[in-house]
């Protein structure tokens, strides 16, 4: 594990406790915990010791909140967290897992099928060269399957998609994105994550380079914009 | 006269609901039969009427004045206040519908030397003034004050523990304050029939003439020659208090009279209104019924009795601004709540008292206090979270834990966070004691830490290596016990003195005869207290002392868990030392047997206590400010918000029934992306903490830029509004020093 934050209010709907994994396969060039990405740092931590974290905060939770595993990439720990989020559904508490869908193994599956109320699906590019340019590593489709699958378990699932000027935030990349998901059935909504520099001293203290240092920050005109053209494919679009 | 009187109070029989409140002095039973709760949401509400708004620039205009003038618009040096003792004051008399100033003028400051005469001496000096001849005389050679009584019983012990910082801010030069009168009996009886049942109480106390007899007749008929006083008042203003209010504007102003008699005869640290509201409401919903005034009217009695509030003042000299900054009153409001039978208190006005807050901007004055319970309507809970995150000027209480723990479902909020029964029960304030201070004295065999005067017998002087968990607690357990019996001590001298030297005639004459009494006691420096003793237990603490042997700072070798992580191995250590202090006060006699409790608050004394406390095994460093109330220290809780609300939810409110004061700070995108996510997300915060058995919440949704920006530019900010501990504050009036305080706190900010 790498923290822990109890008051996660963008992480899935309601309040949520989000706990971010450590370790991720991908390095994107805008990630902004990207001291979450090496597989072997972090801390572990006992499922029940969670378990009773979350117990703890179930009043605040509400109808809406519950537990959200974010990263790092969650699902390569796909194999503890099948016996964590079943003790979290015997307490009757929401689960969610935010991935980038990069994992569709027997352990993600039975994740997927049985514990997880929500996915938090990120895509990152409509094509394979963006994707790569992006992540670091190849074959969009991946996620697009992960999708499909998700799809027809019949169970819930948002999509996130991080908006950078000229890079994923273009019409033609947008209309792409909703044509391409227009007729899922299972998609809430689609969450639109601006871009932002907020984690670049992060990376310094890495002392990993920040790519993206020219990249600017969206207009809020260009966000009101991708939010408008996706609002034609999805029912919900939501600027994070 | 007869005849008068008869016609006077039969249409009110025919109006209202009838039941005990007819034949004894008992507004909860008028309001339990008449109350109309409100279950709808705040479309009906309305803008500030022209009349209201035209008020209101002068009042902005003169509280321009006042910041331009250090802080003191005016002063009456001629006059020495009391409930009758100025004619009327207006502030543009045309526009205004609910009338009544403390003084003749607009901010205009009178003194109230019985609490201490050298402290208005000395604030009028800092202002260049200086009392008038003759009341110079009177004070300095015939009449005795509070401050010269409590001076003259104080011994050198007490005056040690005072002086050293272990005790401060005890109310021994300043007025007492926390009783809430019950205002509302004015409207509801008016003044000849509370005259008449105080006379037959004063019947009724019968001899032997012990001490507690002699004193209580002295009492109450103190009270009765108040209650002449307000009708006079009420005279000046053409107003006739002396019978019951007609209709909604006679009971705000009635109500807001009763009010004024109080701050005008004393200057408390907090007088607060009690719960109005729901009182008020029932005339209001009365006329509107009958067509007699219109919503416009309804919320412009509101405003402007909620606009005169905000304009009370008290002199005070500077140095009181180290304990209570920003010039507060605290004229503190409780809204909302449920009754014993399930019902809510929530009415309409509840909504009206809230809306002054966008009619006339945000403000720290009247301290609102919404009393939250999960039943509560949610259309109001969603309102006050929308209040809150547009003003950060409200404040929240459990409501359910408070009603079932201490009985009553008609209380009022004394102070920032205390529970008071309305009429029937009043307070003893007593500030607090340094519990992080008597920490030390664990630690330094009994001696100050920063001036090695011998505090407390007992303790073996402490010259180990390494600070060892069981010793420091047995001796931290002696030192809690000495420091309790000196502040007993301190409490009993002081309000035997106010008492006699300042008693609260216009409030007490307002309360039932002989009232319930809570005595007040209070602790500062809970976190650190917590997190020192999971040091000392889980990291190697070692003490590094000069060649006093006084420890002057702490090496931490290791790990240990902090206060505000929802960690029990430490929240522990918060809960029994609460439990522990509150104990040992139980322990001890209190005058006019009033009933031991305590608070977790320290208002923004956190920054003074931290100036007079060394280093601390925690690792905090000589000077430095604790945290405030019950809060963890700054930077500490570092696994998000919830878990800093449920590390202060531990604290019992069983050992802590004055109250537990938490100051949440959040900048809004944190709460939540939308304005509906972010009220969601703030209803549900409440409903969890407060299902965690938690008593107080202050909320701030603000930016820290933005308060940088205040501090740059106060012009552009005159009505900038923060919660500090237990109540709110005009940032700009606030010390750099303070300032600097309240932005370096946890502002909780996930991304």
């Amino acid at each position: 594990m790498h923290s822990i934050e109890s008051f996660g209010t963008h992480d899935g709907p309601g309040i949520r406790l989000v706990i971010f994994l450590q370790g991720c396969k991908l390095k994107c060039q805008y990630c902004h915990n990207p001291d979450t990405i090496d597989t072997h740092g972090g801390e572990e931590y006992h499922i029940e010791d969670l378990v009773k974290k979350a117990v703890n905060m179930k009043s605040y939770f509400g109808d809406k909140g519950g537990v959200t595993v974010s990263g790092g990439e969650p699902l390569l720990q796909a194999h503890n967290l099948i016996p964590f989020f079943k003790r979290l559904k015997e307490e009757g508490i929401h689960t969610n897992i935010d991935t980038n869908g990069r994992l569709l193994n027997h352990p993600t599956m039975e994740l997927l099928d049985k514990y997880a109320d929500l996915v938090m699906l990120d895509i990152k590019h409509m094509t394979e060269e963006g994707f790569q340019k992006i992540t670091g590593v190849q074959n969009k489709e991946t996620t697009f399957n992960f999708a499909k699958y998700r799809e027809a378990s019949g169970k819930k699932m948002w999509l996130r998609y991080v908006l950078i000027p000229k890079i994923t935030n273009t019409p033609e990349l947008l209309h792409q994105l909703g044509n391409y998901f227009k007729d899922y059935k299972t998609i809430e909504q689609i969450e639109l994550q601006p871009y932002h520099k907020l984690g670049i001293h992060k990376w310094d203290a890495l002392g990993w380079e920040y790519e993206l240092k020219d990249v600017r920050e969206n207009t809020q005109k260009e966000l009101d914009e991708a939010a408008n053209i996706l609002s034609n494919y999805f029912q919900k679009v939501k600027i994070n | 006269m007869e005849l008068e009187e008869i016609t006077l109070e039969k249409p009110q029989k025919k109006n209202f609901n009838e039941g005990v409140w007819n034949t004894s002095i008992n507004v909860r039973d008028f309001v339990f039969k008449n109350i109309t709760p409100y279950y709808g949401d705040d479309t009906f509400l309305v803008g500030p009427t022209q009349k209201t708004q035209k008020l209101w620039e002068v009042c902005k205009e003169g509280m321009q004045q006042e910041r331009q003038n250090n802080g003191v618009h005016s002063v009456d040096t001629e006059t020495i206040s009391g409930v009758a003792n100025f004619g009327a004051g207006y502030i543009d008399k045309e526009n205004e519908v609910i009338v009544g100033l403390q003084t003749d003028g607009l901010l205009k400051r009178a003194m109230k030397p019985f609490g201490g005469y050298k402290v208005v001496q000395k604030a009028l000096e800092e202002h260049g003034l200086k009392p008038s001849e003759d009341i110079n005389e009177l004070f300095t050679k015939y009449v005795k004050t509070h401050n010269d009584g409590v001076f003259d019983a104080y011994n050198a012990e007490i005056r040690k523990f005072r002086s050293l910082g272990f005790l401060t801010g005890l109310p021994d030069n300043y007025a007492r304050g926390r009783i809430i009168g019950d205002y509302r009996r004015v409207a509801l009886y008016g003044i000849d029939k509370l005259i008449e049942t105080k006379k037959e109480d004063l019947n009724n106390i019968e001899g032997p003439m012990t001490d507690a007899v002699i004193r209580l007749r002295e009492e109450v008929s103190e009270q009765i020659r108040a209650l002449k006083d307000m009708i006079t008042m009420g005279n000046h203003y053409g107003l006739e208090l002396n019978r019951p209010a007609e209709n909604a504007q006679e009971a705000v102003q009635w109500t807001y009279m009763a009010y004024l008699a109080a701050v005008k005869e004393q200057d408390g640290a907090a007088m607060s209104l009690g719960n109005v509201s729901t009182f008020l409401d029932i005339y209001i919903e009365k006329d509107l019924k009958a067509g007699l005034i219109t919503e416009d009217e309804a919320q412009e009695y509101i405003d402007q009795f909620v606009m005169k509030l905000r304009m009370v003042r008290h002199l005070r000299m500077a140095a009181y601004d180290e304990i209570f900054a920003g010039d507060p009153t605290w004229v503190t409001e409780a809204i909302g709540g449920m009754l014993n039978d399930g019902r809510t208190k929530v009415t309409k006005t509840a909504y009206r008292f809230l809306n002054t807050l966008y009619n006339l901007g945000p403000s720290p004055e009247p301290n609102i206090t919404v009393l939250w319970s999960p039943t509560l309507p949610q259309n109001f809970k969603n309102f006050c979270a929308k209040v809150s995150i547009d003003t950060s000027s409200i404040q929240f209480e459990n409501d359910d834990l408070m009603r079932e723990l201490r009985g009553s479902d008609d209380y009022g909020i004394a102070c920032c966070v205390s529970y008071q029964e309305i009429g029937k029960q009043i307070q003893f304030f007593g500030a607090r004691t340094n519990l992080a201070k008597t920490l030390l004295l664990a630690v330094n065999g009994g001696k100050c830490e920063i001036t090695g005067t011998q505090m407390v017998d007992g303790i073996e002087p402490c010259t180990c290596e390494v600070l060892d968990f069981d010793n420091v607690m047995k001796n931290f357990k002696i030192a809690m016990t000495k420091v309790a019996k000196v502040y007993n001590d301190a409490m009993n001298i002081i309000h035997y003195m106010h008492d006699k030297y300042y008693y609260e005639k216009a409030q007490m004459a307002l309360i039932d005869t002989n009232p319930e009494i809570n005595i007040a006691y209070g602790i500062a420096g809970l976190s650190i207290v917590a997190d020192s003793l999971a040091a000392i237990k889980y990291a190697k603490v070692k003490p590094i002392r000069n060649e006093q042997g006084l420890t002057v700072d702490f090496k931490i070798e290791g790990e240990f868990p902090k206060y505000g992580n929802d960690d029990d191995r430490v929240d522990i250590f918060a809960h029994n030392a609460v439990e522990d202090f509150n104990n040992e006060l139980k322990k001890l006699k209190v005058y006019k047997d009033a009933e031991p409790t305590m608070s977790v608050l320290t208002i923004t004394s956190n920054v003074v206590y931290g100036k007079k406390t060394g280093a601390t095994p925690d690792g905090r460093a000589l000077g430095v400010p604790f945290a405030p109330g019950a809060n963890p220290m700054h930077g500490r809780d570092t696994n998000g918000a919830i878990a800093s609300l449920n590390s202060v939810a531990k604290i019992d409110y069983k050992d802590s029934q004055d109250g537990i004061s938490n100051t949440f700070s959040i900048v809004p995108k944190s709460l939540g992306s939308t304005k509906e996510e972010r009220i969601d997300n703030l209803v549900a915060s409440l409903n969890g903490y407060f299902e965690h058995g938690a008593q107080h919440l202050n909320v701030n949704v603000l930016d820290k830029e933005t308060l940088l920006d205040a501090m740059e530019h106060p012009e552009n900010h005159p009505q900038l509004t923060i919660r500090v501990s237990g109540y709110a504050v005009n940032f700009i009036r606030l010390t750099k020093e303070q300032q600097m305080e309240v932005i370096s706190r946890s502002f909780h900010e996930s991304m």
